[in-house]
Parts: structure tokens; sequence; C-alpha cells
């Protein structure tokens, strides 16, 4: 029944490339001349820059094609993706990733050139035009820049335009509030920017707690980030009360969207009294995860900070009725600038887009309504306490006296992917799990059985485990106290 | 069993049945039931989105696409086409790959970590420094990184960054630069460039103790290769600052070893192998000297062991259950990073482009030592040819600087630049347009093909 990932690789160790059967060493220059070797240069013989232009010589692998297909197959199977099981991640939101979006980002038109003119890449303007159109609306935002490489970059951006919004006004505020569970991105994205970063503790029921906010605002605030639902899926019930406190003291409340696909279709950041927000288009949007990255995080806002977003921006241009519209793009009025050396990452947000055309309305709200029953299905199924309730897509469960991490590692040899450990730390040894809307009941039922399987057995089983997968468990003190951070590293260590 | 959906999302497979037996375990009556949202900021409205299917989609978007117009691109400037080999789309879309996330779980991702760590080692092969993450978003957020990183470890009270002026450094670097020194009390001055190459006398008159980094790139943003960046990083060096290099892995395959000169920290593109023309999406490379690990921003493979817990017995086929001495990969030094270490985190990054590292990988190992610098000469000899032919034709000089170039180079026309870019347009072809009177043609394996119809096209509207 369980997927069993010992049957990849436990024959023991794989070897990387470049260990010194495969690599060669290349002398590199070698050109006779100094510099106007250019003559050299066009009929090709010998190397067309002078020896003291060049690196004396280059040393990697030198593999046939069909060794190289066997070494990544083989690496393939040595991981594990949404498509290899459930992959229940809190807060990552690992849905799947439909094939066609990945055909559809890789039509030959698309591939252009940041630099192309306007008048000649109408096309990716128009997509880049529609997703923001898409974007806008889902999230109830007035204005979106698409530019953010990913959600911390959105939040980088986000912060920002908050803080140019507040520097217009001659209003030095250097405070961002966040709240002890938030990701550890905000805090971070507050910091490059410059800010202090004041903490808000949660209340008994896991949310805001509404006195320590009042207490924690002041004329030095420039913006509170929050995401809704929060950390452990609840709701942030009082989020008018938030807003209000929050603009009382004049600064601005920015919405984490990594939680948004709890809420398609019933609620909206923008409706909520969020000024700006982020969305991590491979997190509500479907677009592959990829072993980390490529992911996006557009930047959204409401009318009023439009002026300050990223640069440039894509916008129709004015026709006459009779001919279709054109875009353009511009650079908004008092633009923050840029996030990203170019317009982020294109790939990924024509994946977005085609996602959001699929699903279209009804599929939207279904995917939040399926997500978060799948969650609760799920949450019910197993023998852990869930502390915080009622939880949407995503809960946080404790392992109690046992080891969050040993669990998570046990639950491996049940053929699943673990939940997120040990965050938010309010949760003691919290184990936050996100099923998302793709598992069907059975899956579920799978992963409540390795829950519950990991629940009754003893400390000494957890703290061993794993046993079945490709590697067991891995020394992270000798990785850390002794770094090999390539195949250079571990030959002078001669191994 | 037939599966009766409604309009609901294509990707959720639940049957009606199955819905209404979970819904009863959970005990409610519908869906609804389960949000706990307010009246006062429920949205009841619609988007507006209508849904579409797969064919449709993509009907629609090729019927888009299509509407850029089909020009053969003579274009660099930071983003760069090079033919990519069937191998990497059919590899890394397998979807071990693509549909995993950070390795949180190394002992069910060591495929995905190894392949990060032969990324890193070919990094750090092509730089000559020990440490390289396993990527930043692109060269400009690398370049913003290396700017704080210098500003963290620095020995001295200055607080200047030195990079080149505006016409060798893009305005989109220079801007995420000026973005992430922001909320810090660093500031970003200019250098002067003298024919294509660092101005070495007038930047050692700016270089004081005042600075924290030199930022140089070769070859720079107009292709021309530069010839004194030992000096560069000396002089840095005698001020106490470091020397910050911008390459790409193509160039840094030939030119020279970043590290033979005593560079402190390379940054740039590593998206130009493994990724197509794709409107500037990259890959930022960031590597560094050993003394600045716990500086180092982004996310680190490492080699491990397995950890074996005493007296354990583990193994259910009968082999021996000590240590296997077997070397495995993790993520390591995250104490570094935003989830551990919050606010002080050395950069906020989480998601980065590990995919597009993976592919750059890939194709890296496809070519070889030999290929790669067969690669990286060949954009040498192609750009010293065609800017050769361009210069043969009454009204254009190339190159407009006295050095050697790398894929691309300033072409001056006695026309204004803008007028022929459009009419070059018009005849299908792209290319830059830097100055009044200055254009920029760049030249890979991807548009060679074309560069005899280039040529003519330039010899029509002269
Ligand atoms: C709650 C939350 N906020 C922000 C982020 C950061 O997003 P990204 O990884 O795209 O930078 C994450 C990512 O895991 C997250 O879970």
């Amino acid at each position: 029944m369980y997927y069993d990932q010992a049957r990849y690789g436990q024959n023991g160790e794989y070897e990387p490339l470049l260990s010194e059967k495969d690599s060669t060493t290349v002398e590199v220059g070698g050109a006779a001349s100094s510099a106007g070797g250019d003559e050299n240069a066009a009929d090709g013989d010998g190397s067309p820059l002078p020896d003291h232009l060049t690196r004396d010589s280059l040393t990697l692998p030198e593999l046939s094609e069909p060794e190289l297909a066997r070494h990544y197959t083989r690496l393939s199977q040595m991981n594990w993706g949404v498509e290899s099981g459930p992959y229940p991640l809190g807060s990552c939101t690992m849905k799947y990733n439909p094939k066609f979006t990945e055909d559809a980002a890789g039509d030959p038109n698309a591939a252009v050139h940041p630099d192309r003119s306007e008048q000649s890449v109408q096309g990716t303007l128009e997509v880049l035009h529609g997703l923001q159109e898409y974007l806008g609306r889902v999230g109830g935002m007035d204005a979106v820049s698409l530019q953010p490489p990913a959600g911390a970059a959105g939040e980088f951006a986000g912060i920002l335009v908050a803080k140019a919004y507040h520097e217009t006004r001659g209003d030095d505020r250097t405070e961002v509030i966040i709240p002890s569970s938030a990701h550890g991105t905000n805090f971070a994205s507050a910091a490059m920017a410059g800010y202090d970063v004041v903490e808000l503790p949660s209340d008994e029921d896991g949310r805001v707690d509404l006195e320590a906010l009042r207490a924690a605002v002041s004329d030095d605030t420039a913006a509170l980030m929050l995401t809704n639902p929060n950390t452990v899926g609840l709701f942030e019930r009082d989020i008018v009360e938030i807003a209000e406190i929050v603009h009382d003291a004049g600064g601005l409340l920015y919405y984490d969207g990594a939680n948004l696909n709890a809420l398609l279709g019933r609620a909206r950041p923008g409706d909520m009294g969020f000024d700006i927000m982020h969305y991590n288009v491979h997190k509500t949007f479907a677009t592959p995860h990829g072993g980390g990255g490529p992911g996006a995080g557009p930047v959204g806002v409401v009318e009023e900070l439009a002026e300050f977003l990223p640069s440039p921006r894509v916008r129709e241009t004015e026709t006459d009725s009779l001919t279709e519209p054109g875009y353009e793009l511009f650079e908004p009025e008092r633009s923050i600038g840029k996030v990203h050396g170019f317009q982020g990452n294109w790939l990924v947000l024509i994946k977005a887009y085609a996602y959001i055309a699929r699903l279209g309305d009804e599929g939207l709200a279904d995917a939040s309504a399926k997500a978060v029953l799948n969650a609760n299905y799920l949450g019910s199924r197993i023998d852990y306490e869930i502390p915080y309730a009622p939880f949407h897509h995503e809960f946080a469960a404790t392992a109690g006296e046992q080891d969050a991490a040993d669990v998570a590692k046990r639950m491996l040899d049940y053929g699943v992917h673990p939940p997120t450990t040990k965050w938010p730390e309010f949760v003691p040894e919290a184990m936050l799990t996100e099923p998302t809307e793709i598992e069907n009941r059975e899956t579920l039922d799978d992963l409540a059985a390795a829950f519950n399987a990991a629940a009754s057995e003893d400390d000494e089983t957890l703290a061993t485990a794993p046993n079945r997968t490709t590697a067991r468990r891995i020394d992270q003190a000798s990785a850390a106290r002794d770094p090999r951070l390539s195949w250079h590293a571990l030959e002078s260590d001669g191994e | 069993m037939t599966r009766e959906r409604g309009r609901g999302s294509p990707f959720a497979p639940h049957t009606a049945a199955e819905t209404a037996a979970m819904l009863d375990a959970v005990g409610v009556d519908d869906e609804e039931a389960l949000f706990d949202i307010p009246d006062e900021v429920a949205f009841d409205g619609e988007f507006g989105i209508e849904p579409r299917g797969e064919a449709e989609i993509r009907a629609e978007l090729a019927r888009t696409f299509a509407k850029n117009d089909d020009l053969t691109e003579f274009l660099g400037r930071g983003h760069y086409a090079h033919y990519v080999p069937s191998l990497v789309d059919h590899l890394s879309l397998r979807s071990e790959f693509l549909t995993s996330y950070t390795q949180y779980q190394p002992e069910i991702t060591q495929g995905f970590l190894q392949a990060l760590f032969e990324y890193q080692s070919l990094l750090v092969e092509l730089t000559g420094l020990p440490v390289a993450n396993c990527s930043m978003y692109d060269a400009a957020t690398a370049l913003a990184e290396a700017a704080r990183l210098a500003g963290r470890v620095r020995a001295t009270t200055g607080a200047r960054v030195l990079v080149p002026e505006p016409a060798f450094l893009r305005a989109g670097k220079r801007g995420v630069l000026d973005n992430y020194v922001d909320g810090t009390d660093l500031s970003v001055e200019t250098y002067p460039m003298d024919d294509g190459n660092v101005d070495v006398e007038a930047l050692s008159e700016l270089v004081d103790d005042d600075a924290v980094m030199v930022y140089a790139e070769n070859p720079t943003v107009r292709g021309t290769i530069e010839e004194r960046i030992d000096e560069v990083a000396e002089l840095a060096h005698e001020h106490d600052a470091l020397f910050c290099l911008g390459s790409d892995v193509v160039a840094l395959s030939l030119l020279r070893e970043p590290a033979s000169v005593g560079t402190d920290v390379v940054v740039g593109e590593a998206g130009v192998l493994g990724l197509p023309t794709s409107y500037g999406m990259g890959l930022g490379i960031f590597a560094t000297r050993e003394e600045f690990l716990r500086q180092v921003p982004g996310r680190l493979v490492g080699a491990s062991e397995e950890r074996v817990a005493p007296g354990a017995e583990r193994n259910g086929d009968g082999s021996a259950a000590e240590a296997s001495g077997r070397r495995v990969y993790t993520l390591t030094l995250q104490t570094r990073e935003q989830h551990i270490r919050k606010e002080r985190a050395t950069s906020n990054i989480c998601t980065n482009q590990a995919w597009v590292a993976l592919r750059t990988a890939m194709h890296a190992m496809y070519l070889g030592p030999s290929g790669l610098v067969e690669l990286a000469e060949d954009c040498v000899r192609r750009a010293a040819d065609l800017a050769g032919r361009i210069d043969d034709i009454v009204g254009y000089q190339a190159p407009v600087h006295d050095r050697h170039h790398f894929r691309e180079f300033a072409v001056r026309c006695d026309q204004p630049a803008a007028a022929i870019a459009e009419d070059l347009e018009g005849k299908g072809f792209a290319v830059h347009v830097v100055d009044e009177h200055l254009l920029q043609v760049c030249v890979t394996d991807a548009n060679a093909a074309h560069a005899d119809a280039l040529v003519a096209a330039f010899e029509e509207v002269a």
C-alpha cells in the first residue's frame, strides 16, 4: 500500500559527478600573442584570446549523453515530488502542477528577450496584463506588479512600497509589527528594508492579541504584516478591528499571501482592509516548486499605493474602438524601482495564468473548498491533538511528548512526505499539515495511518527512523561542523 | 467508477460521494460550514474569470503569443541565448525533480541535493572560490546580496559601494542594488570606464578606506573583456574593500579565473546555460571565500554521513547496523537563514531558482569541459567576426571599444540608432539601442546562422 522509496537507491552510495574517474582537465588559452590576437579569431585555430586574459585550465566531468541521462534519471529516482505521493508540507501548498501549463510556458513564441521593443512583444504584454488583472480580482487589489521572483521578494517589494508611501508623506516610521508565529521571511524582509521588527505574541486562541496590538502600534508603525488564515489555519476574525487599529496609528496592513489557498472566492485581502499583499503563485496557483524554486511573488496594492509599485508595469494603450487593444510598459509615478534585474520569473507567470484560466471562478472556489475539507478530514482522522481550531486549509498538530522531527522521519518509512515540523513555535512540537485539495480520501487515510502509526511508536523507533528511505537519518551536526560544499572539498578531505 | 465532477477544480479528485462521506466524517453538512469567515469580510462576488478547457487555453495562449513579432534577436546585455540541448528539458521535467520542494527531508530528496551539490561544485570549479550557494534569483539580486555581505563583514568604517558608470551597469541591476542597500548605511557610487575597461587610474582616486566593495564585470555589459581585472582587485584590497566580480558561467569557462586575481565574491548569471530566452528570468551566481561562509545568503548543500543511534537495531534485511560510511547530502549551515535567524538572517531569500540550477548543471555537464571552453571561445570569435563585417559597412564603426569582446559589442552609427533599430526590426531583426548613435549586437550559437542576413540588413538600412 505504502509507496516504498527503498526500492530506489538503497543499494549503496551513488558517486557524485566529478569523482576522479569522470573528470577531464582541459587546457585553456595558449594563443601565442598578446593583445591583437584577433587575427587568429576568425580562422578559429588556437585560442581567440591572449593568455593573460584566460584561465589556465578547466576540470569537469566529460560524460556522454547516455551516461548523463542515466545519472539524472537515477538522481530523480532518489527524489520525492508531488507526483511521488502525498506532500502535506504546511504553509507550502504542494498542489499538483498541471502538465499543460508547462507546455503553455514552452511556446517558442513566448521565448522573447526582455529588451525587445514593446510593439514587438504585444503577446507577452497581453499575458502579463491578463495576469495582473486576474490577481487583482482574486486578491481584491487595485494594482499588481508581477516582478518579484518569489514570496520573500514580494514581501520586500511590498515593504518598500510602504516605506515610500510614508516617506512621500514626510512621515518617518521605523517599525514593522509581525506576529511571532509568522514566517521567517516576514522578519527578514522587514529588516532588509531597514525596519526594526516588533514581535507580536499570539493570544490563547492562536490569533492576534488585540490588546498586544494596541500596545504595539504607535507613530513609529510603518506596517503590520499578517497572513490570514494565520499560520495555524485560523481565520483572524477580528481582522476589521485589526485593520482599524493599524490604520488609526497611520500604519499600513500587509498581507502575506502564502495562505490564500484557504480563501479563494470566499474572502479577499483587499476587502479585509489589507493595503498591500504578495501572492505566492507557486503555492496558490499551482506552478511547480522545482526543488526550491523558481516561484513568483507578485505584489498587489490598493489604488492609493499603485504609484509606488515596482517598475515597469503593463497597461492597455489608448485605442479607438475599432482596433484591438494594445499594451505598453510604464513606470509608476513614484515607483520604488526594481526588485529583479528584468521582469521576474516570466515562465512561472505564464503557468500561473494558465492555471487560473483553467479553474475560473468555480474552480478556484472549489479548490479552496476541497483544500479546507481535506485538512479537516485529515485532522479528524489523526490521533495527535490539534490545539487550535477551527482551522482552514492547514492545521498544526502537536506531537506532544514526542519529538516532531522524529515523527516526521518515521512517517517517511510509511511512504509519505511528513508535515512541516517545529513551526510555528508557540505550538509545542508542531506538525503543520496542509494536504491541499489534490488528495483523495484514500490518500488522506494513508496519511492518517502514517501519523497514527508513528503516534503509537516508542521514542527509540522514532529516533532511529527512517529505515526504508534512500538515505537513513542524516547527520546534520556533522554537515555543519565540517562543511563540505563541493566535490573539491571531498577530494581534499581524501574521501 | 465514473467520477462525476461539477465545474469545480479539475485537480481536486473528489467524487460527490467521497465529498459527502468526508463531510460526514468531519460532522458538517457542506464545505461552507468549515469556513470561519465573518460576514463583514465575506466575498460573495465573482472574479469574472470564465473557466476554460485545457485545449482552449493552449489555443488562446498560442494565439496571444503569436502576436509577438517573429524577430531574430541579436540581443544580450545580461540575458543571453545559447542552444539548450534536449536532454535538459527531458530530464529536468521529470516530475520527481519538477514537483518537489526545498529539501527539508533530505532522506527522501537525495537526488535533488546531489544535483545541487554538483551545481555548487561547478561554480567552485569555474570561480576558483571554495563556497558557492545553490542559487540567487538573478544576477542583479546576487550583486545586491554581495553588497550587503560586504557591509556585514567590513573591516573598516566605510560604507561606499563602487560600481561602474551607468553606461556600463544595467539600470535594472543598479536599481535592485539601490533597493537592497536602502535599509543599510551603504551608499552606491560610480567610477568611470575607459574605452570599455575600468579606468583604473580614476578608480584609484575614488577608492579609499571608505569603500567596502568595488564591483566590476567581466565581460562588461557592452561585451568588452576586462584587461586589468587584477589591478582592480588589488586596488580594492589595498583599502580593505571587497572585490566583487560579475560574470556568467560561459564566460567563466574561458576568462581569467576570479580566485586567481583575488576576487572575494563572484556574482552573475548562470541561467545562460540551461534556460532558454525567457524575458529576463535568471539564475544568480553567488560564490565567495571560505572566511565569509557564515555570511552567505541563500541555500547551501553539504555532504554528510548517515547518523546511527548507538545500539539501534535497524536493518530488516540483516545488513550491518553500523554507520554505512555512505556519503549523503543535506542543506546545511541553515542558521544563516530566515527560517531560523529571522530578522538577523543573512537574507530573506527562501524559494530560489533551484530547478534552474539543476538545468544549468545538466547543460554544463552535457557540454563537458571541452564543450564549455569551445562555446566560450566561439563567443569571442563570433563577436569579432560580426563586428568586423559590420565595421566594413559605410556608416558604422564596430566594435566601438578597442578591446576583445565576448558575445556582443557596441556599434556606432552615423544615423540615429533608434531609426536604424526600427528599420532593422522591419526586416525581422532585434538589436539594442544603447545611445543616440550607439547600437549593440549580440551573437551566439543561437543566432549565428542569421548573421549573414543581419549584415545584409545593416547594409540596406545604412
Ligand atoms: C507563510 C509564508 N510566507 C512567506 C513565504 C515566503 O515565500 P517564498 O518562499 O516564495 O519566498 C513562505 C514560504 O514558504 C510562507 O510559508
